[in-house]
Parts: structure tokens; C-alpha cells; sequence
């Protein structure tokens, strides 16, 4: 063990110590349960908090820098994938020559979710692959950059991808510097750093994360946790397609046996909403009913899946044969009718005595099957096989399941043994959103992805993982419920400043002596860990954008739950600067800063007038200044007119 | 319940252009709803199947019957505007030799 990583866990048990000592006092002794409605949330927001550092100190307990990478391969296949919707042509295809200019010997390829005819012009001009979405997509759900690289990947052959976002730019030696991890067969994953181009010193929008790409990073990664980001990461096709497959199956086996499950109330409620001209049908539902009991019957005695769902189909597919030679009968007796009829003979008579089997057996297919006509009975036919006919590829190797593809795939890929990398060097240099509207619509898809996998396949129940990784991946999703405990923050000094009401005991010195060494050494341990590095950004933005936290959880559950689609903020495209600076986009922000402003005001008022005690309003405005210094990052924030290179450089 | 709209044209031919699926559940009202047209005297009817998604065998057999329908009260059915899927099914089904779909239920009309 290095000296450093003693410290780091020296620290950690410390601030552990502390933290506990503190929160187990603060339940025990100091709840001011009169109060229950401010004392109650505050107790348990200081609990929430206690809880995140004790996860982050678990985080940098085995920190792992990797040091130097073993050698690459010789004669690994790869494909570079650049994934690109609507980002400019000349900007994707800057991208594009730097991925063409990868030493180690590779295929670039850009995945153009915007199908622009220009950028495939320009690409196959300069010999780079661009591929588009497949015919199979069309009408089916489009899973956004996830359906992008799953198309992909059944386009193209190479062992390894380096999947990068359009706007992220690789060194030549990246691949040199990452392939040699899959000297493990196991290892899946090597993610690299995001570092940004376009951020100034100042960094007024939050966008550097010196901690997540490094110590977070690392640490995960001594728990086999490293997490894969999305872009600027080599991954093993072969792990992604395994995950495919278990994943094609799992997926099979459960629509199978919904299916199979709701038939017989499907098919009751469609027989019993036939009109009386309807007969036909209904005799011909009845027959499926049994059909559907004889699939079940058959499943549950061990039958293949794939073997009773095409059974069950041809037998479907006879009972609508029945129907079709019914109609095809009355339609022929009916054209022999006609013919009588007709004396001009304009039209050539008999064209249906040539139907013969091929025709009838594909009227009586799925398809166009006369048993579709009620709609709940065609959904019910085509959920009985083993196509996944609802989606546009049987395979679908990137996780689906949430807007951050990266953190589901990768902690899917964890639960079935595989190991990931965390290489700490820059091999990609990349452009952070640069207006604050940006910036928050990046946020909140983070935090909404994350929240959908917490909601779907939360780590603390999914099998196959081991405990630290289920704690490493509880982690990041536990830092983005930190929105309800924010508001709290800001809500408990406000409440005293303008009532007098204290949610504790009393702010006393057995208080300090317990809540100052931990705050301390919590500091500490971020100090420690990061080497002196800035975080004070990263810690002011994760208590400022509290809104976004919130408005995720919520949006997420919606989505999870309630099938509500993720209302995504629309960006406004135009700088903040030209029409007017977007205060509008922080009013959360600013009605709090407002509260604490006047309740500062209030408290310093009643306290000269003596109804507050001297002490604990100088505490509670210690308290809401501190609050507002938090919060004045948004001040920056919405002034930044941009990325100015040239000025920056003049200062 | 499934609406058929109803246009009458200049020369007096009924236009009906039933929607989205033509399909066993849909063709005996479509049946139904030609069947009062002849009933009121009009006998000269041009299905417009523009709006068709989607057609089965029952479909197509509500297709013939009208036509029956319609010549045996000395009138005349034509087809019109059908998709791709409508006439990869009539083709397949040689019924388009029957049948033969025009562009337009105006073209169709004309010539009555």
C-alpha cells in the first residue's frame, strides 16, 4: 500500500468515525420533534449526506491508478465509431480524420443518426465508413445513441470498438495506449478521461470533473467497478454481443410468458366486443384460446421456447387458413355470379380459380392473417414468437433500457462477470457544452439515465454483482437523489431567520463538538484524495443544480413507471448574450437566493429587537451565507457569453 | 365502430373511402355501408382505398361482394388509389384482373 492510499484510508475511517458519531447523536439527542415538519427533514437530509461521504470514502478505499498499460496486441481488429445525430458536418468530420489518424492499424466509421447525405458524401471521399440506420428501424423505437451504436454493431466485425462522441477528439495513440488491457480475456471495458477544450481556468459552468476522471475513476476501478461513460472508451464486441444474446433471451422468455399469461383475458375481451355479424371470428378466437392453453401446457413441461412458438404459430396459422379459404370461396362464388352477370366481358374472368397454395398460405400468415383483425389479437400473436418483433434487432448489445446506455450496459456487464479499466491519461480532447441551457439539459439527461437504471435494474438487487460493486454503482445514483436534501439546506436556515423556529435542540456546543471535526475531516478526505485539485465548482454545483436533481427523479419515475415520455428541456440554441442573459433557466435558484437574502434581513432585524437570540441567528446567518455563496456560481454561470479562446488568452 | 365517408361526385357516382384496416372486423361494415348505398338507388360506386393500411382475405371478399352487389342492381364498382400493401395483395390474389385500381376516384368515375 502506497503512503497515499494509508492517508486516504486513514482519512476515510476518521471521517466514518466522525460521521456516525455526529448523525447517531443527532437522532438520539437533538431532534427538536416538536417541530417534527423542518427538525425530521433535516435529520434526514444530514443522514442522506452522511451516507454519500461514508460511499465515497468506500469509493477511494482501493484506488487504483494503473500506471503504464501493457503492450497492445498485434493483430487485433477495431473499429472507431463516431457517433453523430445533428452535430455540424465539418465538426464530425474533424473528428473523423483524427480517429483516420489512430496508429494502430484500424477502421473508422462515422454513425450518422441524422443519415445526412453531405457527411456521407464527405466521408466515403476520404475513405472513412459511415453507416446510417438499417430499413429495420423504421416505425420501430429508435433507443437513441444506444439504437445508434447497436445498429452498428451488427454492420461492422472488429474485435474492439473505440466509441467516441462527435465532439471528442483522439490522440493517435490512443488505441496503442489501451488495447493491451484485453490481454485479459475477461476485461470488456477501458474507459479514458473526458478532458474539455473549450472550459476556461474559471470553469464557470461546472463542466470539468477532476474527480470522477481520477480518484472516483480509480477507486471504482479497485472494486472492478470502473464505469463506462459512453464516449472515449475501447470495448470488447465479443462481451457486447454475449450481453446481447443473454439479453435477446431473457427479453424472449419474458414477453413469451406475459403473453401466454394475458391471453386468456385478451382474447375474452376481444370475442366479447365482436358485433353479431362476427361470428367467424369468434369461433375462430375460440379455437386460439386453446391453441394458447396447449403452447402454456406445453412450456411448462419443458417444451423449447423457440419450438412451442413456432408450433403455436403454424397451428395459429392453420385457423386462419380456415378463414382465408372461407373468404376465398365466398369471394370466388361470388366472382362466378358476377361473370354470369356481366355480358360485356370487360374483365378477364377466373383470375381466382389460379390462387393456388403459395397465395393462400401467405393470407393466412401472420402478416395479413384475417385473426389481426382485432388489434389486441395481433399484438398477442406476434408477442407469442421468438422474433422480438417489436424491435428492430433481436440483438441489442447497448442497454436500452435508459438514456444513459453507458452505466446500464456496463453494470450489466459487471453482473455477468466481466472486468473493466479505468486508463488514466488523456488520449481524447473534447468540447463541454459551453452555454448554461446546454450544460443543464446535459445534466439532467445524466441524472434522468441514471435514475431510470436505479428505477429498472437497481444495482442493490440485480444478481451477479459483488457487494462493493453494487455499492460502487448505489454511489452514483444515491449523489443524484442529493436535490431533496439541498432544498432542506436551504429551506432550515431561512425558516429560523424568519420564525425563530430551530430544527434541533439547540445549536450548543455539544452541537460543534460533534458536526466541526466531521465537517472537517470530510473536507479532509477530499482534499487528500484529490491532491489539492479544485473541486469547490464540482461541490457547488452538485448542491446549485438541486432543480435538475429533483425534476430527474421525478421525470425518471414518470418514465419508469408511468410510461410518461422523459420531457426533455429544450435547448435554446442561441448564445445566452444576444437574446437577453437566461435568468429564466435558474428561477429556482434565484427565488432561493432571494428567500435567504430577505431572511437574513428578518433575522438580523428580530435579533436587534431582541426576539431572537444573538448566538443562534449569527449561526443561522453564518449558515445562509454560506448557502448563498453556493449558490452564487449561477451568477457566472448565466453571464458566460462562451468559449472565448482569443481573451482568455489576452488575460 | 369504423365511419366510411361518403362524397358524391358530379355524375352522380357514390365515392366511399373507408380507412386504415380492412380487415375482418371492418369488411362486413364496409359491406353493410355499400349495401345502403344500392339501397338508396345508387349503384355506381367507386371504392377509394387510399387511406387502406392494411387488407385480408375477408377485406378482399368484401371488395368482390360489393361488386357483386353492385352489378346485380345494374350498376358498377371500380377501385381506387390503393398502397403498395393493397396491391401486392390484390396482385398476388389475381384479383387486380378483376378488379383493375385506378389512380383517382375521379379517374375511376369517369368512366362510368
Amino acid at each position: 500500500m502506497t503512503a497515499r492510499l494509508a492517508l486516504i484510508r486513514a482519512t476515510a475511517v476518521l471521517t466514518a468515525v466522525l460521521g456516525v458519531n455526529y448523525i447517531a447523536w443527532r437522532w438520539l439527542d437533538s431532534v427538536r420533534w416538536a417541530v417534527w415538519w423542518i427538525a425530521v427533514p433535516l435529520v434526514v437530509a444530514e443522514t442522506y449526506s452522511l451516507i454519500d461521504s461514508l460511499l465515497f470514502g468506500l469509493t477511494v478505499w482501493r484506488l487504483r491508478p494503473r500506471g503504464q498499460p501493457p503492450p497492445p496486441p498485434e493483430d487485433a481488429t477495431v473499429d472507431v465509431f463516431i457517433a453523430t445525430y445533428n452535430e455540424p458536418v465539418d465538426l464530425v468530420m474533424h473528428t473523423a480524420r483524427a480517429a483516420s489518424q489512430i496508429t494502430y492499424p484500424h477502421q473508422t466509421w462515422i454513425l450518422d443518426d441524422g443519415n445526412r447525405p453531405e457527411l456521407r458524401k464527405q466521408a466515403e471521399a476520404e475513405g472513412i465508413g459511415w453507416i446510417a440506420r438499417s430499413p429495420d428501424w423504421i416505425g420501430r423505437p429508435r433507443h437513441a445513441k444506444a439504437g445508434n451504436l447497436n445498429n452498428a454493431l451488427l454492420a461492422t466485425r472488429g474485435e474492439f470498438l473505440l466509441v467516441l462522441d462527435a465532439d471528442q477528439v483522439p490522440e493517435p495513440k490512443i488505441l496503442d495506449r489501451t488495447l493491451g488491457y484485453f490481454r485479459d480475456e475477461s476485461m470488456a471495458i477501458v474507459q479514458t478521461p473526458q478532458v474539455f477544450t473549450n472550459v476556461p481556468e474559471s470553469d464557470p459552468l461546472g463542466c470539468k470533473a477532476p474527480l470522477f476522471y481520477g480518484p472516483i475513476q480509480q477507486g471504482k476501478d479497485g472494486w472492478n467497478a470502473a464505469f463506462f461513460c459512453g464516449s472515449n472508451a475501447v470495448l470488447r464486441r465479443d462481451a457486447l454481443m454475449r450481453l446481447g444474446i443473454s439479453g435477446y433471451v431473457r427479453a424472449v422468455e419474458a414477453g413469451v410468458n406475459r403473453a401466454l399469461r394475458a391471453a386468456d383475458a385478451v382474447l375474452a375481451k376481444a370475442r366479447s366486443e365482436l358485433g353479431p355479424d362476427q361470428a367467424r371470428l369468434e369461433t375462430a378466437l375460440r379455437q386460439l384460446a386453446s391453441e394458447i392453453a396447449r403452447a402454456r401446457s406445453e412450456l411448462r413441461h419443458g417444451g423449447a421456447l423457440a419450438e412451442v412458438t413456432y408450433q403455436f404459430q403454424r397451428r395459429a396459422e392453420v385457423i386462419a387458413r380456415q378463414l382465408v379459404e372461407e373468404d376465398v370461396a365466398g369471394l370466388a362464388a361470388d366472382l362466378l355470379a358476377i361473370e354470369e352477370l356481366t355480358t360485356s366481358a370487360r374483365h378477364e374472368p377466373g383470375g381466382l380459380s389460379m390462387l393456388d397454395d403459395t397465395a393462400l398460405r401467405k393470407l393466412a400468415q401472420r402478416d395479413w392473417s384475417p385473426l389481426g383483425a382485432v388489434e389486441s389479437v395481433r399484438t398477442l400473436l406476434s408477442a407469442i414468437d421468438v422474433d422480438r418483433a417489436d424491435e428492430a434487432q433481436a440483438l441489442m448489445p447497448l442497454a436500452t433500457i435508459s438514456v444513459t446506455e453507458d452505466m446500464a450496459t456496463c453494470m450489466r456487464l459487471h453482473a455477468t462477470g466481466w472486468k473493466t479499466a479505468y486508463h488514466h491519461e488523456t488520449l481524447v480532447l473534447g468540447l463541454a457544452p459551453d452555454d448554461l441551457a446546454s450544460m443543464l439539459t446535459q445534466r439532467l439527461r445524466w441524472a434522468q439515465g441514471t435514475m431510470q437504471v436505479m428505477f429498472q435494474e437497481n444495482p442493490l438487487l440485480a444478481k451477479g454483482l459483488t457487494i462493493p460493486q453494487r455499492l460502487m454503482y448505489w454511489a452514483t445514483m444515491w449523489s443524484y437523489l442529493s436535490g431533496f436534501a439541498t432544498v432542506v439546506y436551504l429551506a432550515a436556515p431561512v425558516i429560523y431567520l424568519f420564525t425563530g423556529i430551530i430544527p434541533v435542540r439547540a445549536f450548543s456546543g455539544a452541537f460543534f463538538i460533534r458536526l466541526i471535526p466531521f465537517l472537517i475531516v470530510n473536507q479532509l478526505l477530499f482534499f487528500v484524495v484529490g491532491r489539492g485539485m479544485r473541486t469547490w465548482r464540482g461541490q457547488q454545483y452538485s448542491l446549485t443544480l438541486f432543480p435538475v436533481w429533483i425534476n430527474a427523479v421525478t421525470s425518471a419515475f414518470n418514465s419508469v413507471y408511468n410510461g410518461r415520455s422523459l420531457a426533455f428541456v429544450v435547448t435554446p440554441k442561441a448564445r445566452p448574450g444576444h437574446a437577453g442573459r437566461p435568468w429564466r433557466l435558474v428561477k429556482y435558484q434565484l427565488i432561493a437566493a432571494a428567500l435567504l437574502t430577505a431572511g437574513m434581513v428578518s433575522g438580523i432585524i428580530r435579533a436587534a429587537a431582541g426576539y431572537a437570540a444573538t448566538t443562534t441567528t449569527i449561526i443561522n446567518l453564518i449558515w445562509a451565507l454560506f448557502d448563498l455563496l453556493i449558490l452564487s456560481v449561477i451568477i457566472p454561470a448565466v453571464r458566460y457569453p462562451g468559449y472565448q479562446p482569443a481573451k482568455d488568452n489576452e488575460q | 365502430m369504423m365511419e366510411f365517408p361518403t362524397r358524391t361526385l358530379d355524375n352522380g357516382v357514390q365515392v366511399i373511402r373507408p380507412v386504415q384496416r380492412l380487415n375482418m372486423v371492418a369488411a362486413p361494415r364496409l359491406s353493410a355501408a355499400v349495401e345502403s348505398l344500392i339501397t338508396a338507388g345508387h349503384a355506381r360506386i367507386v371504392i377509394d382505398l387510399s387511406g387502406i393500411e392494411f387488407i385480408d382475405s375477408s377485406g378482399l371478399g368484401a371488395l368482390v361482394s360489393c361488386l357483386k352487389k353492385a352489378r346485380q342492381a345494374g350498376g358498377d364498382l371500380r377501385i381506387s388509389g390503393p398502397t403498395a400493401h393493397v396491391q401486392t395483395i390484390l396482385k398476388l390474389t389475381n384479383l387486380d384482373r378483376v378488379l383493375q385500381p385506378v389512380p383517382t376516384a375521379e379517374i375511376a368515375a369517369a368512366a362510368f
